[in-house]
């Protein structure tokens, strides 16, 4: 049997990197005390979208084409899209007081369907696969450092071999964490989240903090549907290909403990497990089962913090609570 | 003076209103209905449709003929049942989000005792054997995570999101190996004839079990001990507490009435629209199932006429993707605008906005 461990934790890495973007935004969602279970829709939209606007470019720019812009554009189009869907959830939960859950499924329901509306034309207008050139698809998936670092062993395939979003994902959650526990404005972030009167009574505007969280959180969970359909769908739209991406990152939230440095090797983790039965098929395991797993761990992981009630592991106090002024 | 107090009154003031009437509720509701509507003629447009010509299509394909109709109430009948079932624990404020699992659940229970006593048992024995196979384990899967919520506080939503899952892999364990027909096939196959649900009408006799269903959870909640007791809880836990009741129980019981009638629907689902069992039995129903029973206001009548419209969507999309190639996903874009439309204008019944310059005025004019 053909295996070796720094192939694994490579795929694991790349597999993982969607998921690293959908949790982490998630997790600055939910710290404001609003739970957005509409990830699968916003990572739907942002993949349709990221894909539509390198697509759109490709097609305008030609052979002038350059994969950097393209590399921009499609992030750009993504957290767009991603902001949008987030604003309608905030709009929606903070200023209409609609109930958190429903609203989310709803967006899912929105999110989905305009993901695949959106491939769906695009292939329709095509007559075929919607395909970015070659050349473009090497910027999305390559690597950004010079070859000599690539080629150092073990060190060079683990570390300077990975497409640029693994390195945006990881800077992004370090400076959320950088901004969450560091900061004036974290700290506001957190207390909006785990007591929004308390909050209130001493001059934080809830409704900024949730609004703002909200949207940015969106709109990088929704980065991770682009870099999903961008590196391991190889910038083709498929109907399926994102299905249930969104709901590992809402699971890998509750694994993470709103925590955004376990992210890092949270999403790894689960990256690894959802291809682990391709890599290491384990005799009398069935492949199946693999796949569970990540879902059995959150499960397990929530009941725990729940039995030992430590301070520090808890969801935040007013997570899914709508908050009104009036009622307090 | 009136500068000073232009200074600390906001723009728009919100309070609390209970005294709206019944027609302007419906008439606000019906707006926001309209509203989705509208908005969704731009995506017909961004497909190149003209949007009345694509709202007749969908209409006539859905309503037009008797199979269109046959295939309306297919996709209303799991609706139905599963917002049905959510209706006491939402009522009871626990956040069941786990209709999708117990709905696969329930239909592995059924596909159990289907696979292996399809060809011995008579059809009747084995139908009720597999409905309530599948009412005990939608029950167990519902009841876990109520009775940790119960002992420990365990956040019941994500629980049961993840038992979703769960549910659902082992399903598609099942499928591709010890219940897989043909090697390598990756399918179950299909049920024998006397574990099929007899047809009433054309279409399956789940829709029969599912208006009685409507009868008794209309019961169950305004007539009967229980009903009370989940209002009461839902209310307030301390309340019920003060007044006797015993929370843990009323909270199993209630997730276990609810995850019964999930696998109940799996078992129909199963062997009534599939005649097999696949991983994706419940195929998003218990998601869209929250949003039916929200939408309805936990109402099992208004359920119905809902879970009926979004099975005219579906069947709608899928006749206008053949006949004018917009593709049928703009039914999930409808249902989401709709369902968005509709939540928010939950607002505008339930509180009542004064604008600044409009307060000054009545104030004058009182004077």
């Amino acid at each position: 049997m053909d295996f070796n461990l720094i192939g694994l934790i490579r795929a694991a890495i790349l597999n993982g990197t969607p998921l690293l973007y959908g949790t982490s935004g998630e997790i600055l969602t939910q710290k404001s005390g609003n739970m957005n279970l509409g990830v699968e829709g916003l990572m739907f939209m942002g993949g349709a979208f990221g894909l539509c606007g390198a697509f759109v470019y490709d097609t305008m720019a030609g052979d002038a084409a350059l994969g950097a812009v393209a590399v921009v554009i499609a992030f750009l189009c993504a957290f767009l899209a991603g902001v949008v869907g987030a604003l309608i959830f905030s709009f929606l939960t903070v200023t209409l007081r609609a109930n958190q859950n429903v609203t989310g499924l709803a967006l899912t329901i929105f999110g989905t369907g305009v993901g695949q509306f959106v491939g769906e034309l695009m292939r329709i207008r095509v007559g075929g696969n919607v395909s970015i050139s070659n050349g473009l698809k090497g910027a999305f998936s390559g690597s950004i450092f010079p070859e000599f670092m690539q080629n150092i062993p073990v060190i060079g395939p683990l570390l300077f071999n990975y497409n640029v979003f693994v390195y945006i994902g990881v800077i992004i959650v370090l400076v959320m964490y950088w901004f969450m526990n560091k900061t004036r404005k974290g700290l506001y972030l957190r207390a909006v989240g785990e007591s929004p009167a308390t909050a209130d009574a001493a001059g934080i505007s809830v409704t900024r903090y949730r609004y703002i969280a909200t949207c940015i959180g969106g709109g990088i969970s929704a980065l991770g549907g682009m870099v999903h359909t961008m590196t391991i769908a190889g910038c083709v739209w498929n109907h399926n290909a994102l299905a249930g991406e969104g709901w590992v990152a809402v699971a890998l939230v509750i694994f993470c403990l709103w925590k955004p440095l376990n992210s890092l090797w949270g999403s790894m983790l689960f990256g690894g497990l959802l291809i682990l039965y391709l890599r290491l098929p384990i005799p009398f395991l069935p492949t199946q089962i693999y796949k569970i797993v990540p879902y059995i761990a959150t499960a397990v992981v929530l009941v725990i913090v729940s039995m030992r009630q430590r301070k520090e592991d808890q969801p935040p106090a007013g997570l899914g609570l709508n908050y009104f002024r009036e009622e307090r | 003076m009136t500068d000073e107090r232009h200074e600390k009154t906001p723009l728009i003031r919100i309070s609390k209103r209970e005294n709206m009437s019944k027609t302007n509720i419906w008439l606000i509701r019906l707006a926001a209905f309209a509203f989705a509507l509208f908005l969704s003629c731009f995506v017909f447009m961004t497909a190149g449709a003209n949007p009345i010509e694509a709202y007749q299509t969908m209409i006539s394909g859905a309503l037009g003929k008797k199979s269109g109709l046959r295939q309306v109430i297919k996709v209303a009948t799991p609706l139905l049942g599963t917002a049905l079932a959510l209706a006491p624990c939402f009522k009871m404020k626990f956040w069941n989000i786990g209709a999708e699992g117990q709905i696969t659940i329930g239909a592995m229970a059924a596909a159990f005792f289907a696979i292996n006593f399809g060809k011995s048992w008579s059809s009747p024995i084995l139908l009720i054997t597999m409905g309530i196979g599948a009412m005990i384990m939608g029950a167990i899967w519902a009841g876990i995570p109520a009775a940790f919520k119960a002992r420990w506080k365990t956040n019941e939503t994500l629980f049961t999101l993840m038992l979703n899952y769960i549910a659902i892999g082992i399903v598609g364990w099942l499928q591709g190996g010890p219940w897989e027909g043909k090697k390598g096939s990756q399918v179950i196959p299909n049920f024998a004839d006397a574990a099929v649900l007899p047809k009433v009408l054309g279409v399956h006799c789940g829709w029969i079990i599912v208006l009685i269903l409507v009868v008794f959870i209309f019961v169950y909640m305004n007539y009967t001990k229980h009903g009370y007791e989940i209002s009461v809880l839902g209310e307030s836990e301390n309340t019920a507490r003060y007044a006797g009741m015993n929370v843990m129980k009323i909270t199993v019981r209630t997730a276990c009435v609810s995850g019964a009638i999930c696998g109940l629907v799996g078992f129909m689902v199963a062997s009534g629209a599939n005649q097999t069992l696949y991983a994706d039995v419940a195929d998003g129903v218990g998601f869209t199932a929250i949003t039916v029973a929200w939408l309805a206001q936990l109402n099992p009548f208004a359920m119905v006429i809902i879970s009926v419209l979004f099975g005219i969507l579906s069947k709608g999309a899928s006749s206008l993707q053949t006949a004018m190639g917009v593709p049928s996903s703009v039914s999930e874009i409808i249902k989401g605008l709709l369902l968005l439309s509709l939540l928010g204008c939950e607002f505008f019944i339930n509180f009542k906005m004064t604008f600044r310059g409009h307060e000054a005025k009545k104030s004058k004019e009182e004077a």
